[in-house]
C-alpha cells in the first residue's frame, strides 16, 4: 500500500524525524489561505500517487497568496500518469544548500533490511543508482541483529561532512528503522533529505510503501489508505478477498492462484487473444468468490468472453462449480464462457456444470484456444 | 531416494482442527503420507478422522515421532505456529499459509536458520514425493513416481507443470513449491543443489515468476553447478511494471525482476526456457 507525501511526512513526525510545517487542502482558495498563515514562499506540490510531479508541473513556487491560489488552481487541473490531482500541500519555500538521499527497502535475494544513504540526493536519483552505484552507499541490517553503529557512523563519515550533521543523519536512521520495523514498511525514501539554513537537516519529500499482508496489524495506516490507488473494480474485488489487476484486453480471466493465472494471461497472449483482467480466487474459494468475480468480470463493457481456468489444490472444483451455478441463476451472462476445471474434487466439479449443458476442458491450451476463436 | 522427505516421514498438522487443516490431513492421509498427529491450541485430546490431536507441537512430540509438520494456521498466527515447530526441533517445516506478514517472516528466517530447521514456504503448494509422501495441498492423482524434481514458486501453475509431466509419461522424484512470498524459507539454489546429488533424480524443473532476482542467480548457479538438464517456464510474462500480480513477490519495481530478464538469464545458462507449460516435457525429452 503506499501512501501520499503528506501523509508520509505525518508519520516522520510521529517518529520525530525533522519535517517542515505543512498543509494540505483541496482547492485553490483553501491553498491561499494556507500560504498566507504559513507566510513568505511557498512550495506547492502535488499529492499523487506516482513520481515525476515536478517533471508534469506539479510542484510550483508561490510568493503571495494570490499568486498561491493561482498556482495551485493549476496544478489541480492536471491529470498526473492518469491520476486527477485532488489535494496539494503547501510548505514554506526553503533554501536547500544540499540535497541528501536516506532510504531503507527490505533487500529479498539478501534478506536483509538495506540502508542506503548518498550525498546526492534530488530528482536523479534512480539515474545515479544506475550510472554511479557506488555513490549510493549502502548497509545491510540483519533484523535479528539491529543496525550495526560502528558501520553507521562510518558510513555516515563519508557522506555528511560535519559532526553536526551526522549526528542528526544517525538519529534520522535509527527513528526510520524503528518506524520501517513497526508499522511493517516495505519501502521508506527520504529524498531530497535536505540540508537547509543552520545546518537542519530535514525531510522534504517522502515516500512510504507497506506490507498489505500486515496491515491488519495496524488499522491506523489502513485508514490512509487512498482509494486512487486502485481502480473502482479492484476496490471491489478485495472486498471478496479476490486478487484483481485490470489489464486493457477483452477476455475476462478467473484463474486459481497467481502463478496460473500470470501463465494463462501469457498463454492468451501467446494465442494472439488480449486479456482483461488478472483474477486470482485465491486457495479454498467458496462459490460466493466465483459470484462476486463474475460480476465483476462482467462489469467490464469490453469483455466479450470469459475464461474460467482452475487447477484445484486447496481449491476444490466441486466449490468453483456451485459458484458458476450460483452465478447463472443469479446474473444473466451473455458471452461465451469457456470453463477449464481440472484437480481436487473435479469429477465432481465437471459433473454439475456439464448436469446443466456447459462444455468444460480439460488441457490448458484447448481452454485458451477455444476462447480466443469465441471472442 | 527422493530429497527432503521419503515413505518413512512422520508429519504432524499444525492448525488441522480449520476448514483447509482437516480437508488436507484427511487427503494427506488417503494418499498414504504418515499423518501421526494435529496440533491445535485449545483442541488438545480431540481426533480428526482418527488423528490424535494436541495442544502443542512440544505435546504431539512427547506421544508420537516427528519429523516434519504442515502449517495451516492462519496467517496472523502463522510464524508463530512456525517458531513453535522449530523451537520443538522440527527439522522440517512446510508453511502452506498466505499472507504472512513479511518482515514477520523475515525474522522468521534467521530464527528457523539459527535452530538448524528448513522452512518449505510460505504461501507454498508444500512438496510432495509421488507415491512415498505428501505434505501439502496438491490434487491426488496428478503425480507419478520417476526421475523429474520440480521446484516452483506457484502453486497452481505447479500442477499444470505436473500435470502436463505425468500426461508425458514424466514421473517426478520430488516437487517442491518454494513459495510466492518475498522472503520464502528454501530458495531455488538449495534445492537444485539437492536434487544434483539426489540419485533418483535425471532432470530438474524449475517454474519462476517475475519479480526479484532468484532466476537469475538460479540461472547462473545452473550454468556453473548442474551436471543433469534443467528446463525453466517463467510466468508474468504480458504482466505490467508496477502492479502486484497476486503473490506478494510478484511485481515488477524499478525496472527489475522482469520476464526478459529472467528469460535471457536462463538462455545464456544454457537452460531452455518453455513458452507454455505443455512444452515442458518435450524439452526434457530432448535432454534426457
Amino acid at each position: 500500500m503506499k501512501v501520499h507525501e503528506y501523509q508520509a511526512k505525518e508519520l516522520l513526525a510521529e517518529y520525530n524525524i525533522p519535517v517542515q510545517q505543512q498543509e494540505v487542502v483541496d482547492d485553490a482558495a483553501a491553498a491561499g489561505a494556507a500560504a498566507e498563515r504559513i507566510g513568505g514562499e511557498v512550495v506547492i506540490k502535488a499529492q499523487v500517487l506516482v513520481g515525476g510531479r515536478g517533471k508534469a508541473g506539479g510542484v510550483k513556487l508561490a510568493a503571495s497568496r494570490n499568486e498561491a491560489e493561482e498556482k495551485a488552481g493549476e496544478i489541480l487541473a492536471l491529470t498526473i500518469k492518469d491520476l486527477p490531482v485532488e489535494k496539494v500541500l503547501i510548505a514554506p519555500a526553503a533554501e536547500i544548500l544540499q540535497e541528501y538521499y536516506l532510504g531503507m527497502i527490505l533487500d529479498r535475494t539478501s534478506k536483509m533490511i538495506v540502508l542506503m544513504i548518498s550525498a546526492e540526493g534530488g530528482v536523479d536519483i534512480e539515474e545515479l543508482a544506475v550510472s554511479s552505484p557506488e555513490k549510493i552507499h549502502r548497509l545491510a541490517i540483519n533484523p535479528t541483529d539491529g543496525i550495526d553503529r560502528t558501520a553507521l557512523v562510518a558510513l555516515l563519515e563519508q557522506v555528511f561532512e560535519t559532526v553536526a550533521l551526522r549526528k542528526q543523519a544517525e538519529s534520522a536512521v535509527e527513528k526510520l528503522y524503528r518506524l520501517f520495523l513497526e508499522k511493517d514498511c516495505s519501502l521508506v525514501e527520504i529524498n531530497p533529505y535536505a540540508k537547509i539554513e543552520n545546518e537542519q537537516l530535514v525531510a522534504l519529500d517522502a515516500k512510504i510503501n507497506f506490507d498489505d499482508n500486515a496491515l491488519f496489524k495496524h488499522p491506523e495506516i489502513e485508514q490512509l489508505k487512498n482509494p486512487e490507488e486502485y481502480s473502482a473494480d479492484e476496490i471491489e474485488a478485495r472486498k471478496h478477498g479476490l486478487s484483481f489487476v485490470s489489464l486493457n484486453g477483452n477476455i475476462g480471466c478467473i484463474v486459481n492462484g497467481a502463478g496460473l493465472a500470470m501463465a494463462t494471461l501469457d498463454i492468451v497472449k501467446l494465442y494472439g487473444g488480449d486479456p482483461a483482467n488478472f483474477l486470482d480466487v485465491g486457495g479454498s474459494s467458496s462459490p460466493e468468490k466465483v459470484l462476486h468475480a463474475l460480476k465483476i468480470i462482467l462489469g467490464n463493457a469490453k469483455v466479450n468472453g470469459i475464461l474460467i481456468n482452475i487447477f484445484g489444490g486447496i481449491t476444490r472444483c466441486d466449490d468453483i462449480a456451485n459458484g458458476i451455478l450460483m452465478a447463472m441463476d443469479q446474473i444473466e451472462i451473455k458471452v461465451p464462457m469457456v470453463i477449464r476445471l481440472i484437480g481436487t474434487n473435479d469429477v465432481e466439479g465437471r459433473a454439475l456444470l456439464t448436469e446443466r449443458g456447459f462444455l468444460v476442458a480439460e488441457r490448458l491450451s484447448d481452454a485458451v484456444e477455444q476462447v480466443v476463436k469465441q471472442v | 531416494m527422493s530429497i527432503l522427505i521419503d515413505s518413512n516421514t512422520h508429519v504432524i498438522v499444525q492448525g488441522i482442527t480449520g476448514r483447509d487443516g482437516s480437508f488436507h490431513a484427511k487427503a494427506m492421509l488417503a494418499d498414504g503420507t504418515k499423518i501421526v498427529a494435529g496440533v491445535t491450541p485449545g483442541k488438545g485430546g480431540g481426533e480428526i478422522d482418527g488423528i490424535p490431536v494436541y495442544n502443542s507441537v512440544k505435546e504431539a512430540q512427547a506421544a508420537v515421532r516427528v519429523d516434519a509438520s504442515v502449517v495451516f494456521v492462519p496467517a496472523k498466527f502463522a510464524s508463530q505456529a512456525v517458531r513453535e515447530a522449530a523451537d520443538a526441533g522440527v527439522p522440517l517445516i512446510a508453511c502452506i499459509t498466505e499472507g504472512v506478514p513479511v518482515l514477520e517472516m523475515l525474522q522468521t528466517y534467521y530464527y528457523v536458520r539459527e535452530r538448524g530447521v528448513r522452512l518449505i514456504g510460505p504461501n507454498c503448494p508444500g512438496l510432495i514425493s509421488p507415491g512415498k509422501c505428501k505434505i501439502g495441498i496438491m490434487p491426488l492423482r496428478i503425480h507419478e513416481p520417476g526421475g523429474v524434481g520440480v521446484i516452483s514458486r506457484s502453486g497452481t501453475l505447479t500442477y499444470e507443470v505436473v500435470y502436463n509431466l505425468t500426461t508425458s509419461g514424466l514421473g517426478q522424484s520430488t516437487c517442491v513449491g518454494i513459495g510466492g512470498d518475498p522472503i520464502i524459507g528454501t530458495g531455488f539454489i538449495e534445492l537444485l543443489e539437492m536434487f544434483e546429488h539426489d540419485d533418483e533424480t535425471t532432470a530438474v524443473v524449475l517454474i519462476g515468476e517475475i519479480g526479484g532476482e532468484d532466476e537469475e542467480a538460479a540461472a547462473e548457479y545452473i550454468a556453473n553447478n548442474m551436471t543433469k538438464p534443467v528446463v525453466a517456464f517463467i510466468s508474468g510474462r504480458s504482466a505490467p511494471a508496477g502492479k502486484r500480480m497476486g503473490h506478494a513477490g510478484a511485481i515488477i519495481s524499478g525496472g527489475k525482476g522482469t520476464a526478459e530478464a529472467k528469460v535471457a538469464a536462463f538462455a545464456a545458462a544454457g537452460v531452455p526456457v518453455a513458452e507454455k507449460p505443455d512444452e515442458i516435457p518435450g524439452l526434457l525429452k530432448e535432454r534426457l
